[in-house]
């Protein structure tokens, strides 16, 4: 799909299903044609160039066509991060299985190892595909442009990428989502955002987990949503229990408003 | 450790511009990296090092401008540096400020041959 010139070949990401992450070469560096398409005098004397790029331009351009790809769908996509822990894959089945009669939804988990998350989500009859980053730290969006290919989400779907637990690599990399959820549980200390600023900075929401364990914790809730809004003073903030469904209503309406306008972009479903 | 990840960035960045622009090795890396961008410049030049091994950049130097994080503050009508992204307002105390700069990452220049 969105695999011209890729430069994958780090051997050690899969998704379920290939073989291979995509053993493709890189493009042959063809040294005789240079800028004058062949033997230039001066050619091997060092000069300066300038390039002004972005480091991220390549993962950024994959972002841009897996946008478009899903806008093209009426897909809604979400990004969620989180540290290992956080209680994001009970907060995904225990979603698939409350709105599964009312929303087309799919799942792109991503872990360095194990496909124990995918399986865990496809028990719910949704939809799942896992990529195993290897030592990877984080999902990029070339490695989620595959999984969409290998996915194949329905049209107008909601999709969770459910990233590598870790606050701190994923940050940088946009996958072509439509919004980052970082979810956080109280049983966690409540300075992260302070802790992990990057991340919280570029969340659209920040879902407080677990808080069925609040009158055994020492957690301050209001301190928390105060250091998470000092990093990104816009940013939505539920507190939910996935565990004892608490809050998950208002979760259920955030995804539906989010989901309408991309939804409403496209009036047909795109047959596939 | 996503800073192996920026250098394999960096190294498909220089790849695509080795065919652009026909140069057989580089010798130099510039790169401007904001005090905000998370990045960890040793982890960076760590993995600069492994990343480059066997390819176009094999034996580089890599130079990193470490660019300020400024901020808009306002309350002060100014701009002001900041040293993480919660900072208040150093003169005014004011918060949350408008961050301006600072989580930049970018490939500058190349010395190539």
């Amino acid at each position: 799909m969105m695999c011209t010139t890729c430069g994958c070949g780090e051997g050690e990401t899969s998704i379920e299903g290939h073989h291979h992450y995509h053993g493709h070469s890189h493009p042959l560096l063809d040294y005789g044609k240079g800028v004058a398409g062949g033997q230039v005098p001066g050619l091997s004397q060092a000069r300066m160039i300038r390039i002004e790029q972005d480091i991220l331009a390549k993962n950024d351009g994959y972002a841009a066509a897996n946008r478009q790809w899903l806008a093209s769908r009426g897909i809604t996509a979400l990004n969620l991060v989180s540290s290992p822990g956080s209680g994001k894959t009970t907060l995904l089945t225990r979603t698939l299985h409350d709105l599964q009669e009312e929303v087309p939804m799919a799942v792109i988990e991503g872990d360095q190892q194990t496909s124990v998350d995918a399986e865990r989500i496809r028990a719910t009859g949704a939809r799942a595909v896992q990529i195993n980053t290897g030592k990877g730290c984080h999902l990029d969006a070339h490695m989620v442009g595959h999984a969409l290919t290998s996915l194949g989400p329905e049209a107008q779907s909601l999709l969770f990428i459910e990233n590598v637990g870790n606050l701190v690599c994923p940050a940088s990399f946009d996958l072509g989502e439509a919004c980052r959820v970082v979810i956080l549980s109280v049983t966690e200390g409540e300075d992260k955002p302070l802790k992990y600023p990057d991340m919280f900075a570029a969340a659209g929401l920040m879902l407080l987990n677990k808080i069925d364990l609040l009158p055994h914790l020492s957690f301050d809730v209001e301190r928390c949503i105060d250091y998470a809004r000092r990093i990104n003073p816009g940013m939505q903030v539920l507190q939910v229990s996935a565990a004892s469904g608490t809050g998950m209503q208002a979760w259920y309406r955030w995804l539906t408003d989010i989901r309408r306008p991309v939804v409403a972009g496209v009036a047909e479903p795109v047959t596939a | 450790m996503h800073e192996i990840s920026l250098c394999e960035s960096v190294v498909q960045v220089i790849e695509d511009q080795a065919l652009a622009q026909g140069f057989r090795h580089v010798r130099l890396v510039k790169l401007e990296i904001g005090r905000l961008a998370g990045v960890e410049i040793e982890a960076m030049r760590f993995g600069f090092d492994a990343v480059t091994r066997d390819t176009i950049a094999d034996g580089a130097s890599l130079e990193i401008i470490e660019a300020p994080g400024t901020a808009w503050c306002p309350h002060c009508q100014q701009r002001v540096e900041v040293l993480q992204r919660y900072d208040a307002c150093p003169s005014c105390g004011h918060a949350p400020l408008e961050l301006t700069a600072g989580d930049e990452m970018r490939i500058v220049e190349l010395e190539v041959e």
